[in-house]
Parts: structure tokens; sequence; C-alpha cells
């Protein structure tokens, strides 16, 4: 018994650890959709910048220093591209936005191509992230095991954000009706804004963590993780916070699952095949709230 | 209004395009003799800049290009001609391969050398063979690349080749009964040496667990579990550069101990600056070994230290990869192959390929009837991880 514990751990705290990476991204993902009705596809490609500001920031700064300036560095750009690709088009038809999106996602991967002249980036070692541990028998990084005490801890902040402060109160009001809270005097744009912020924030320190494990990025590190979030936000019902980490957590394990079950082939198709599955079956996600088109 | 400066934006980039469409697309000359116009003859480049093996290519161009520079004319009939490098990126990606390779053919090249990466030469074959163009490999090692076609030519050794000597290499050195073998799924380089090492390993009697990553993986945290479970004791990963660092990295956090063999891929200071400092065995086959011919290699650091970019392109310091002495080489084979021809014709330079022979800094270059070179030795060498050098440890061939 002790010896298949001590076998297949290392795949469970892989899952895990991988889990709360996407679970960082994809409350990005369920808040924006929750508000804006919006999917940013961009938000996989903050995540790669997040990671390319912090090697470029460390290359003259001290390593906790950059750290912040990735935090903050990150929501300025979550910010400034709804200010600049999402709030114009506001009031045109939604596929605009969500094409406007794609466009900003590409025109991040081809700076970020242009800065890193296509070359893999080193990420730099974070010295307590990256401090090797053993747990059991099995040897890992630090980061393995904070990764989901701190994803927990940032999510039951979010929800006490959410429902118990006013920024929370006028969040779900927006969430529920976009014209009928602007009558009750909400400040949208403040809103909006502040998903984006929060949005970016958790992605940044998800970079953080992400890139702590598999230190290289290139300007398509965003592509599989943000895709791998974004079904992990659907499969936990796309808008809910709760849902969308644990459909993370879920896609994470099982991914990993499967690698050590010899089916090496088949992780990436596994995530895609429980997308479609999902959406046949219940296309509103585990969390999902009923729609209620009212006429 | 709007509507207007809409409008105007619109003419605006169509234009740019346009214009791009004939800077790109210039009109080729009248007669045969297109390859020299005037006193310059084009040898084209054609190599990953970006991509998974935006590393390597990177290091191959900077061969050629310190080649250019020590020999930057060639004498034909008593005429000297300026000979110029054309360089495209092919991205690493087999989707980019042709596109880039037309751009290339634009620019009228008497040849083409490359590409680092197999998958994309075989990509590029066909286009190169119809626009009459002959191309030289310089590391790409998958026999398809030179396979029943008679443009393609090549200066490196072989997979099958490659495989049997890491095959024995695990085997009689490192004592291997089985092995874990890794690799990207659908990559032409990965899988070919797979299959090789797989055929090599077990007729010398050692078993193989092979398995493969999809494209964009990061997370080998399971791979490296499942090899620790399966009892392998040694890992065979024939990878491109940006996944082997990652598998390095992760290797040294879960603290496998078993040796890490891999293909000429590795030879590269991006894994000897994720290993060092860790407790890991690296072993590598390649084409060259530091120290084989120091005033070459004096040579060649100095022009990469004279310069930012050459350094920044060589990861950062100048430490020599074998890609790059082969890039060299292969820039001085194409020059043999033009003087041989006498003319900058590509149909002329490929009708005087196969008998070309030239002897470079990585041995001596001749061809089979195939268009491979005739290589009989590789080098292995391992990543020394407390003076951040790669190590010699033998050469090893095929008995």
């Amino acid at each position: 018994m002790s010896e298949l514990i001590s076998a297949n751990l290392p795949y469970l705290l892989a899952g895990i650890s991988v889990g709360g990476q996407y679970a960082l991204i994809a409350i990005g993902y369920t808040m924006v959709y929750g508000i804006l009705r919006l999917i940013n596809f961009a938000h996989g490609d903050v995540f790669m910048v997040a990671g390319l500001i912090m090697v470029y920031a460390t290359a003259s700064l001290p390593i906790y220093v950059s750290v912040v300036l990735v935090l903050v560095f990150t929501v300025i750009l979550g910010v400034l591209i709804e200010k600049v690709a999402y709030k114009p088009l506001r009031s045109a038809p939604r596929m605009s936005v969500m094409i406007s999106a794609i466009g900003v996602s590409y025109l991040l991967q081809n700076c970020a191509l242009y800065f890193t002249g296509g070359l893999p980036q080193i990420y730099p070692t974070i010295p307590f992230l990256s401090k090797v541990i053993k747990i059991g028998s099995a040897s890992t990084k630090m980061v393995t095991v904070i990764t989901p005490i701190l994803t927990l801890a940032l999510v039951f902040a979010l929800v006490f954000l959410i429902k118990k402060t006013k920024i929370g109160m006028a969040m779900r009001a927006v969430s529920k009706d976009f014209e009928t809270s602007e009558l009750m005097g909400i400040k949208i744009n403040n809103v909006i804004s502040m998903t984006f912020v929060i949005g970016c924030f958790l992605a940044a320190v998800g970079s953080l963590l992400y890139f702590s494990n598999y230190p290289s990025v290139i300007p398509t590190s965003g592509a599989m993780p943000g895709l791998k979030a974004f079904v992990a936000a659907v499969f936990g019902g796309i808008g809910s916070v709760p849902g969308a980490v644990i459909g993370a957590f879920i896609i994470g394990i099982c991914e990993n699952i499967i690698k050590g079950m010899g089916l090496t082939v088949f992780s990436d198709a596994f995530t895609f095949v429980l997308l479609i599955i999902i959406l046949l079956v219940k296309p509103t996600g585990i969390f999902g709230e009923k729609s209620t088109d009212k006429v | 209004m709007k509507k207007i400066l809409a409008l105007l934006l619109a003419g605006c980039m169509a234009f740019a395009l346009c214009a791009c469409g004939t800077a790109a697309d210039p009109q080729p000359a009248d007669d045969g003799d297109a390859a020299a116009s005037g006193d310059t003859i084009t040898i084209g480049v054609f190599e990953p800049q970006s991509g998974d093996n935006g590393a390597g290519g990177k290091q191959e161009i900077l061969g050629m290009q310190y080649a250019n520079s020590v020999c930057p004319t060639v004498e034909i009939d008593g005429k000297t001609y300026n000979v110029k490098l054309a360089i495209a990126d092919n991205e690493s990606s087999n989707d980019k391969a042709v596109s880039a390779a037309k751009t290339l053919i634009s620019k009228n090249p008497s040849i083409i050398l490359g590409s680092y990466g197999s998958g994309v030469s075989i990509a590029a074959s066909e286009t190169f063979a119809q626009a009459g163009i002959p191309a030289m490999g310089v590391t790409c090692t998958n026999p398809q690349v030179t396979e029943g076609n008679s443009h393609y030519f090549r200066i490196c050794f072989l997979d099958p080749f490659q495989g049997t000597v890491l095959a024995n290499f695990a085997k009689d050195e490192l004592g291997a009964t089985k092995v874990y073998c890794l690799g990207q799924l659908g990559n032409d380089y990965d899988q070919g040496l797979l299959n090789y090492f797989k055929q090599a390993a077990e007729a010398a009697g050692i078993e193989c667990v092979v398995e493969s990553f999809p494209e964009n993986n990061s997370d080998f945290n399971s791979y490296l579990t499942n090899a620790k479970n399966q009892g392998c004791d040694v890992i065979f990963a024939p990878t491109s550069i940006s996944y082997a660092q990652l598998i390095v990295e992760q290797a040294a956090a879960q603290g496998i101990t078993m040796p890490l063999l891999a293909p000429d891929t590795w030879d590269s200071n991006v894994i000897l600056g994720a290993a060092q400092g860790k407790n890991l065995e690296i072993y590598v086959s390649t084409f060259y070994a530091e120290g084989g011919d120091p005033d070459f290699e004096a040579g060649i650091k100095e022009w990469i230290n004279a310069d930012s970019t050459n350094l920044s392109n060589n990861g950062g310091n100048d430490m020599l990869a074998a890609v790059t002495v082969m890039g060299y080489d292969a820039y001085f084979t194409a020059l043999e192959a033009i003087k041989a021809a006498g003319s900058a014709d590509p149909a002329a330079v490929m009708a005087a390929l196969p008998s070309v022979t030239y002897t470079g800094v990585s041995g001596s270059i001749a061809f089979d009837e195939i268009g491979d070179a005739v290589r009989d030795s590789a080098f292995i060498k391992t990543a020394n991880v407390t003076d951040n050098v790669w190590d010699f440890v033998a050469v090893q061939g095929v008995e």
C-alpha cells in the first residue's frame, strides 16, 4: 500500500500544483465572462507577458522587487487592454469584442516574439519557491506545495470580496443586469476595470507559480495553459468563481493521472474531450446558473 | 468623417501591402545566369530563428556568418564574386517552412543551406526541388531529408547511425537494461530517433519504454515519474532544446539520478545553463567536440565576442556549439560546390555537388550516392555541472 502511494504521489502532486495554476488563470476568464459576457482570449497571453516581465525585470532588479513589478505591470496591461480594445466596442455586437480579443492575443504573442527574438527565455529562480523539498518519498519544488494553499487563500479572499464588499455587490449587480445596474447609479466602468485588475493580478500570481515550476517562457507559453484554464472555467460553469477553481483542479489532476496510466499521448485530448462532453451533457457546467432569458 | 478616416487607413494599409509585395518579389533576370546578378552570389540560409528550435538555428547561422566573414568572396574563372547570405526564418514550424522556402527562392540563391531540425527540411524539400535549387542539410539527421531525391544533400551523420551510437553507448558505458524513451508527438526528428534507438537498443538486449508528449507541453513531472516507476535506469530524450531545458529542470527537482541520454540537439549551452549546479548526469552525442581545432575556435570566439548581437544569438556566452561548427563547414562546402560548378547557376551547382569533397573543422566531407555525408563516428560529451562546460567522453562508432 505504502509503495502504491509513494509511486503515485508525484502524479497527484503535479496534478494539484498545475491545477492550482490553471485555477488562477481560470478565475480571470470566468469573472470577465460573468461581467461582460466576453471570453477574453487574450488572458492566456497576459499570463505569458507576466512571465516575460519577470524575466526582463530580474535582469536589472532584485528578485523580490521584480515580483512586485510583475504584479503591478500585469494589472496595468490588463486594464489597458480593456480600455483600448474592449471598451470602445461595448455597444458593438458581442462577436466584435471577441474578435478584438483574439486580435489582442495575437498582438501580444507577436510582440513577445519580437522582444525575445523567438528564443525561449529562462525564467529566474525565486529561491523560496524553487527550493527542493521532500514529501514522503517524492522530491519536488516548494512551489508545488505553495500553489494549492495560495490558490485557495486567494479564492476565499475573492469570494469574500464579491459577497461582502460594496464593489463586490456592484459586480454581482452588473453581472445580473448591465443596464439596470447602470440606472441604479453603479459606475460600470469602475466595476469592469476592477474585474480586469483582479483577473490580471491572479494571472500574474499564477505565472509566478507556473513558471517557477516550468522555467521557460516562449511567446506561445500562455496558449495551452490559457486554453485549459478556459476549459476549466466552462467545466465549472462559466461565471462562477468556485466552479472555475474546482474545474481547474479536476483537469490538472486528471491530466496527470492519464499521463501516469501510460496514455501520455492523450493527456491534452482528454481535456478537450471533457469540454465537448460537458457542453453536450450540462452546457452550464457544474456550478453554472440556469440561463433565465427573460422576454 | 469616421468612414472617410477608415477608408483612408484601409487604403494606406493596402498600399503598404502592395509595396511589400513588390519589394519581396524582385523581377528575375532574363537569362539563365540569374543567381549571379552582377558580381554577387547568394547562398540561401534556411534556418529557424524562432520557435522551439530558434536557439539552435541561430547558432547554426552564426557558423555560416563567421565563415562568410572569413571568406566573403569566391573566384570563378578568374572573376571574383562577393558571396551574400540570404537568411529566412522557418519558425521551427512545418507549416511555415514552405513560405520561408519560397521567400528564399525569390532571392535567387545558388544553393540553400539548412535547416536545423529535420521536419522543416522535409517540409520544404519539394519547394526547393520545384525551383531546381540544390539544398544542403547542415545538421538535419532524419534519413527522409535526402531519401529519394537528387537535390538534397547533407554534411552530418544520420539518425539510424546516431540512434545506434547512443544505444551502444547506453549498453557499453552506462550499463543500461531498461531505457525510458521520450519524444515530442508528431515531430519527425524526435520520432525518427526514438524509432532507430529502440531498434538498436532492443537488438543489444535493452528493454525500451517509449512515450510521447504533445506540442507545447511544459509539465514533464509525470513522464519522469513514469520512468522512475517503470524501473528504467537511463532516460533517452531526443527533444528540441526548449523541451530539453524543462526536462532537465524537472528531473533535478524530482531528484532523478539516472543518466539522461540525448542526441545532437541537446549539445547547447542552454542545457548546460539549466543543469548547472544540479545533481544530474547528461550525455549527448554530437558532431564536434570543443578542442578539435584550437585556431579555428580562437578565431570564432573572438568574432562572437566582438558583437553583442552574435553574443546574444549564441546564448550569451562564447561557448561553441557543434552546430555552429557544422554551419561553418557547410558554408565552405557550398563554396567548393560553386567553384566545382564553375558557375553560380543552381543547376550546375547541383550537378557538381555529388563529387565535391572538403576537409572541414568537423572532419572530411564527401557525399554518398544518396547525397548523405560519409561519417563513421560521433562524439559523446557529458555536462560538467560544476564548471558549466561539456566534457569530452568518447568517440563512438558503430561496429
